[in-house]
């Protein structure tokens, strides 16, 4: 369980809201010589990172509006909230040591995330 | 290898159990393999038994970043069962039903494979039509499956709320007794110990931290424990595959979701099944140890830290209160997250990529367990031929731009 920080409302528990898929992801202008595999990468393919994302939500038992998050999902940490079609701010993020985000030997612990080095995204 | 018997068990217990060894080695990793795996669950480790057993590829590496069956193989509900409704997925869980049956035998390892049956309830009328005509397409592809009305529900789990008042009652259900539960550690540890028997390299505490592909095919690996060369990695990374596939540029379409489970503290046998309900979404059954085994579905957003929302844990702890109001009073115990690689289809993706050499087994999502040796089995083919088993053929990443999806939303007998 994390807290949202709703543009319109202020801090609200996550199950207040309805997650709403990968954030910046635009539909192609139709085009007869687009292939499938590039419409099969507008519908299905997605970043999935773990590290730094930009996705969207709508508070749903809220304002019902939608909004864009980025979040750590390496340790679910909230890095910046902004307006549905404005472009990411550039934010700083504990990044992991190791891909997994663990502490070499911890196992799976995701509480034992090390800090290593900020990234910044722009 | 030291074959497990009952007279073995009677000499150890005559000497005190001091003569039982380690049963596969430590191993360092070599400087070369002709594959490595990527990942030393369930699936890993069937992987590579069957690459060993059945394809003469001994000289080859599991690498495992944590422990062995540390990621969903031990987070999971260890439910088993093959009801799929479409062709592709009855063909690979019935595959896998198959090859459970027989594990304990194969490996000389008890993984404590338990048949008493899977009920999937019906709490509708349109319920009871589609799980009626899953049914039908189970006996049609020789998977054992049974209609049972709300009596004959009640007969086979006399524990649960059978009552008319409730919320969602109970109208029917559909039962596959070959389908049950087993032990994930033993099942990770026979396939360890039979693999390492046959040569096989497992590596613990070796995470990969990046691949390396020169000309379009594979020729190596980085881990934390060195470099190593080898023209075949199999990722089998579970909620990980999309962050091993970023590293050779392959973009997948899977979503990483914590996946919760809890279980009460231990007591006496009191459930004789599995019970599965999509409409009001628990399952449920009890563990050797005696513990309830409860699970339900994912947490909505995309994360990697093993951990999901209370909201998700209330609503399955109502469901199980509501079909068995005497656990209203149990005590839970422990409860966790694993992280599941969930598909777009709900399907699987068993597949050789655009990448030469490199191989993917993931997406699993929240139903992999029950896979886990056709998994390894198909996907030990698909990479010593270079091509693709005919089970595993139906799951390639080209379906997502062909459009042959193996759409299981909703039809696999539960809901996601």
């Amino acid at each position: 369980m994390f807290v949202i920080p709703c543009p319109y409302c202020g801090e609200r528990d996550q199950s207040e809201f309805t997650y709403a898929g990968e954030a910046h992801i635009a539909r192609p202008e139709w085009d007869d010589a687009m292939t499938d595999e590039q419409w099969a990468e507008f519908v299905f393919m997605r970043s999935n990172p773990k590290g730094v994302y930009a996705e969207r939500w709508v508070h749903t038992a809220g304002c019902g509006k939608f909004f864009n998050v980025i979040r750590n999902t390496a340790t679910d940490e909230i890095l910046a909230v902004y307006e549905i079609g404005s472009e990411p701010p550039k934010v700083a993020a504990r990044l992991p040591a190791t891909p997994s985000g663990e502490a070499l030997g911890s196992g799976n612990d995701a509480v034992k995330v090390v800090a290593s080095h900020e990234e910044v995204r722009s | 290898m030291n074959r497990y018997s009952v007279f073995s068990l009677i000499r150890e217990g005559l000497r005190g159990h001091s003569g039982w060894k380690p049963v596969w080695r430590d191993a360092e990793p070599k400087a070369a393999y002709d594959c490595v795996i990527i990942g030393g669950g369930g699936h890993g480790l069937a992987t590579a038994y069957y690459l060993a057993k059945l394809h003469g590829m001994t000289n080859i590496a599991v690498v495992e970043k944590g422990w062995l069956g540390g990621g969903n193989s031990g987070r999971n509900t260890t439910i088993i069962r093959s009801n799929y409704l479409y062709d592709e997925s009855a063909a690979i869980y019935n595959h896998a039903l198959h090859l459970w049956e027989g594990l304990s035998r194969e490996l000389n390892f008890n993984i404590m494979m338990s048949h008493r049956g899977v009920i999937n309830l019906a709490h509708d009328d349109g319920e009871m039509r589609q799980l009626k005509r899953r049914v039908e397409a189970n006996r049609l592809n020789g998977v054992d499956a049974e209609w049972l009305d709300a009596k004959q529900v009640k007969e086979f789990c006399p524990i649960l709320n059978a009552s008319p008042d409730i919320r969602h009652p109970v109208l029917g259900g559909t039962l596959q007794r070959r389908g049950g539960v087993n032990r994930h550690d033993a099942v990770c540890w026979g396939y360890a110990r039979a693999a390492d028997d046959l040569g096989v390299d497992i590596i613990q505490q070796c995470e990969v931290t990046d691949i390396r592909v020169e000309a379009g095919a594979v020729v190596g690996l980085e881990t934390t424990r060195g470099s190593i060369r080898t023209p075949k990695v199999a990722s089998v990374a579970a909620g990980h595959t999309s962050v091993i596939a970023s590293m050779v540029g392959l973009r997948l379409p899977i979503e990483s979701h914590p996946l919760q489970a809890l279980v009460s503290e231990p007591i006496k046998p009191i459930h004789p099944c599995v019970v599965m309900s999509n409409a009001i979404h628990v399952y449920c059954s009890q563990s050797d140890k005696g513990e309830l085994v409860i699970g339900a579905g994912i947490d909505p957003y995309i994360s990697y830290t093993q951990r999901g929302s209370l909201d998700i844990i209330e609503h399955q702890m109502a469901a199980l209160v509501e079909l068995f109001p005497m656990f209203s009073r149990l005590r839970m115990m422990r409860q966790w997250g694993g992280i599941v690689d969930v598909c777009p289809d709900a399907s699987p993706i068993i597949s050789k990529t655009p990448v030469k050499g490199f191989y993917v087994n993931g997406g699993w999502g929240t139903g992999g367990w029950k896979a886990t040796p056709g998994s390894g089995h198909v996907f030990a083919h698909t990479i010593a031929k270079d091509d693709p088993h005919p089970i595993a053929a139906p799951f390639a990443i080209d379906r997502f731009h062909s459009g042959r999806l193996v759409a299981e939303h909703g039809a696999a007998a539960v809901a996601h």
